[in-house]
């Protein structure tokens, strides 16, 4: 049993370390982890959960104003973009904080290709990171019912 | 309170009552885990609007305000000004997107902020601004 949890953890911190590195999670989500404790021990996974709905209902508002015949409101596809980096910001999750970025660049020119393109990139990037904190968050179920801890991972 | 010196936040004898006035859900949850986290206990207002009405039935007194500043109904630089004018004494700090150029946070500070914070909120960010108000 100690050889599969350590084994487990092994996965654990591995699996973690390369969701920084490959750009997909960076320090702001280090502090989310921090802030969880024995009291609210499913904190991180409560706030992502609402971070993912909150990714869904702009990602559908975005799409839904640039697909509107005529002229497009970018100032209103651009509020959506803010409220999206500002929620990506605040989890962590970097690379659609980073889409975000160049996505408002593209309303603020009026640029509608470039939102199409952004948007499509943001839909991928959020999927994306759903299906990988999802892994991350199965490996610490699996730790747990192997009977060890979810291991702190130092990400410098 | 206890005194302190900079650094960790110990057990205090009062606990730090702070309001958190966002319209974000997320943010509301995260920033008011940061201040269970350093020992305070909070409440949320969704907008300036809410929080202007917090103080004027409740006779609220909070040692913190973490204002937004983009919010519907009332924003947080004429939700800052409102409770100046109310005559609140609580510390006021506004918390900011990088987005924000200089001239919005200096008309947001001039609106009767004590600081002004860039959002994402941090206990390391907070915790210097607690120290202040503990040695005041």
């Amino acid at each position: 049993m100690d050889a599969l949890v350590a084994q487990l953890q092994m996965q654990y911190r591995n699996y973690t370390v390369s969701l920084y590195q490959q750009g997909f999670l960076d320090d702001q989500f280090t502090e989310l982890k921090k802030l969880q404790d024995d009291a609210s021990p499913d904190f991180v996974a409560e706030v992502l959960s609402l971070f993912f709905e909150d990714c869904v209902k702009l990602i559908g508002n975005m799409a839904r104003a640039l697909d509107q015949t005529g002229t497009v409101d970018f100032s209103q596809v651009g509020a959506s973009v803010h409220q999206l980096k500002g929620s990506s910001s605040s989890v962590g999750a970097k690379r659609v904080k980073g889409l975000c970025i160049t996505f408002k660049e593209y309303c603020e020119a009026n640029n509608y290709e470039g939102c199409v393109r952004c948007l499509q990139q943001v839909d991928i990037e959020f999927k994306a990171l759903q299906t990988k904190l999802q892994d991350m968050f199965n490996l610490e179920k699996q730790i747990i019912q192997a009977g060890g801890k979810v291991p702190q991972v130092d990400i410098n | 309170m206890a005194t302190k010196s900079m650094g960790d936040i110990e057990k205090i004898k009062k606990k730090l009552n702070v309001l958190i006035v966002d319209d974000d859900p997320l943010n509301l949850i995260i920033h008011e885990k940061i201040i269970e986290a350093i020992g305070g206990i909070s409440q949320t207002a969704n907008n300036g609007e809410e929080a202007v009405i917090i103080h004027r039935d409740g006779g609220s007194s909070f040692d913190l305000i973490l204002m937004d500043k983009e919010m519907p109904e009332r924003d947080g630089v004429s939700t800052t000004k409102k409770l100046r004018e109310m005559e609140v004494k609580s510390m006021i700090v506004g918390v900011t997107s990088l987005a924000d150029n200089e001239e919005e946070r200096r008309a947001f500070m001039e609106a009767g902020l004590n600081h002004c914070l860039a959002k994402p909120l941090t206990k390391d960010k907070i915790i210097p601004l607690i120290n202040q108000l503990m040695d005041a």
